[in-house]
């Protein structure tokens, strides 16, 4: 049986390892398109901010980590699917043939479809070599304009802070961290970036950007303009899917998945940051784009392929972040449902923010600003769906006793 | 056999000893904030609760991590968070569903339970046996439950 999977980031690699722990005959195949050992995408801002070398991005560190475990590596581009074949084409015009496949080609930078976009001084930072050209181009003191202030903006901030930029940040949206974060929450990030020097318009739109004597000029929708030296892009991403077309395979905005992360064709799985795979709270498929989901689809997608037909109920969605020192999460839905309750508790002295989302008395949702100890708990409990009875109504009048809650519902401990 | 901490509340007196005795060893000094076992006090100190990382078998942190910063370590079973590879990304502080791998603001990495490379000081110090360090058939998670069920039933 040979197991070919398309994409080296955590998903397509973790998936490799699961697929060899369960099969020691398989012969397993990871075709990568970027030229560097497989790394992690979510280490590139501690690059960028000088903390850890290249070296330290790579999401393995034995020398023949791969090798040892008789995987093997191609280093190609896949141009197109046949399922009919069972073969991918590559863009060196051969081919490779699979008994199963698992597509795992995660996403792309993309860029608002605005003039002067494409000039030299316009960056990504989602790809080692994003950060190559980033590092090589963009000198400390250089007036820099982030755009976009979503989860992957606010953790390339953190990284453009230390680089010692003059840094605007001009976000869409109304504040910042739309996506993981509400109105107060929003409100205590911004005001904690702007007190740290950093400039933040929210509500702002980049309309046009025109080349001007060695320095770029940006216009916004409110007619003003912000001078600078470089753009740093960070306005979304999108699954990559575009070689799919005339394959069969069902996609949306990424790969349609059921609930064994296998796609409309027998055989053909997708994980990771294509993948448009079941979400845990809503039933529903969704890209999640997160490395916790990754890796989640990397080891179920593996065993999958081992033969392992276990469904699963879904990956939660939740992310971390620290915008510089202030650490932020989310978990699940957060935003709450029709018919539930809420509680939110926030501190602006000692910027900490907890609020609190149920279904009955099943917590289904969670932010927290300024939590570090115990923060798991949120997903443990959003987890489980664990039943929280009386205590939910302690929560109620002070959210704070969270992790008593836990300890009490979830691991057995009276109340 | 590997072995693993068992905790028995209902022998706990909240003396936090293990507190200072696991920052001492981990982090140098006698600070509770820095511990990775922390006592929680319910109904005003009538019951207390030690808790800490059981080095689950699933380890959600260990699969979450996106630079391979937590292994584990072949003599005791426990995932163990390398500082040198920890970039601080803190995505298994909200992998972990028990909530026992936190920030650690002053090192920019995260911290969970080592069992002390096979030498728990929180066991070594604990004046009540509510803290032990024993042959793994005699705990792990559903064990330290019932324990608890059991204590407070």
């Amino acid at each position: 049986m040979h197991h070919v999977i398309v994409g080296a980031g955590p998903a397509g690699v973790i998936a490799a390892e699961t697929l060899r722990r369960k099969s020691l005959v398989d012969s397993i195949t990871i075709i990568g398109n970027e030229p560097y050992p497989a790394y992690s995408r979510m280490a590139i801002p501690y690059l960028l901010a000088g903390d850890v070398a290249e070296e330290g991005t790579y999401l393995r560190h034995a020398e023949n980590h791969f090798s040892d475990l008789e995987i093997d590596i191609l280093n190609e581009s896949v141009t197109a699917v046949a399922p009919t074949d069972k073969s991918v084409s590559l863009s060196n015009g051969e081919s490779v043939t699979y008994d199963r496949l698992l597509l795992a080609t995660g996403a792309s930078a993309i860029r608002p479809p605005i003039s002067g976009m494409d000039s030299p001084r316009v960056h990504n930072c989602w790809t080692l070599s994003d950060a190559h050209k980033l590092l090589h181009d963009v000198n400390a003191g250089d007036r820099v304009v982030l755009l976009g202030a979503g989860f992957i903006g606010c953790i390339v901030l953190q990284a453009l802070v230390e680089m010692k930029l003059d840094l605007t940040v001009i976000e869409l949206a109304d504040r910042m961290l739309a996506r993981m974060m509400d109105d107060p929450g929003g409100r205590m990030i911004k005001t904690w970036c702007e007190a740290k020097g950093v400039k933040v318009r929210t509500g702002a739109e980049a309309i046009a950007v025109e080349e001007r004597d060695g320095a770029l000029e940006i216009t916004l929708g409110d007619g003003s303009s912000i001078a600078a030296d470089h753009i740093v892009c960070a306005a979304g991403v999108r699954s990559n899917i575009d070689f799919l077309a005339g394959s069969g395979i069902n996609f949306d905005h990424g790969i349609l998945v059921d609930n064994h992360l296998q796609t409309n064709i027998e055989g053909i799985y997708a994980a990771g940051d294509v993948a448009q795979g079941p979400d845990l709270s809503t039933g529903e498929q969704q890209v999640h784009a997160i490395q916790p989901t990754a890796s989640e689809h990397g080891r179920i997608a593996g065993s999958q392929m081992a033969g392992e037909a276990v469904p699963y109920g879904g990956s939660l969605s939740m992310n971390v972040l620290n915008t510089l020192g202030l650490i932020t999460s989310s978990f699940g839905l957060w935003d709450g449902v029709d018919g539930g309750d809420r509680v939110a508790s926030e501190d602006q002295t000692y910027n900490r923010y907890l609020r609190l989302e149920f279904r009955e008395d099943v917590l289904i949702g969670a932010l927290a600003i300024g939590l570090t100890q115990h923060v798991g708990i949120l997903r443990g409990l959003v987890q489980t769906g664990v039943r929280l009875g009386a205590w939910k109504r302690r929560l109620m009048s002070d959210p704070s006793q969270i992790m008593h809650a836990y300890l009490a519902c979830v691991q057995g401990s009276r109340a | 056999m590997y072995k693993s901490l068992l905790i028995d509340p209902a022998k706990c007196t909240s003396c936090l000893q293990c507190e200072l005795a696991c920052s001492f060893e981990n982090e140098g000094l006698f600070n509770p904030a820095k511990s990775r076992i922390k006592v929680f006090e319910f109904e005003h100190g009538l019951t207390t609760i030690p808790y800490t990382c059981t080095q689950c078998e699933e380890a959600w942190c260990l699969h979450a991590c996106p630079v391979e910063a937590i292994t584990v370590n072949p003599n005791t079973g426990a995932k163990e968070v390398s500082d040198s590879i920890c970039v601080g990304c803190k995505v298994c502080t909200i992998a972990c569903p028990f909530g026992t791998v936190n920030y650690n603001s002053s090192t920019g990495k995260v911290m969970k339970c080592d069992l002390c490379g096979g030498d728990p000081q929180c066991a070594e110090v604990c004046p009540t046996g509510a803290i032990v360090y024993v042959d793994s058939d005699w705990t792990g998670y559903s064990k330290m439950r019932d324990s608890a069920l059991e204590a407070h039933a």
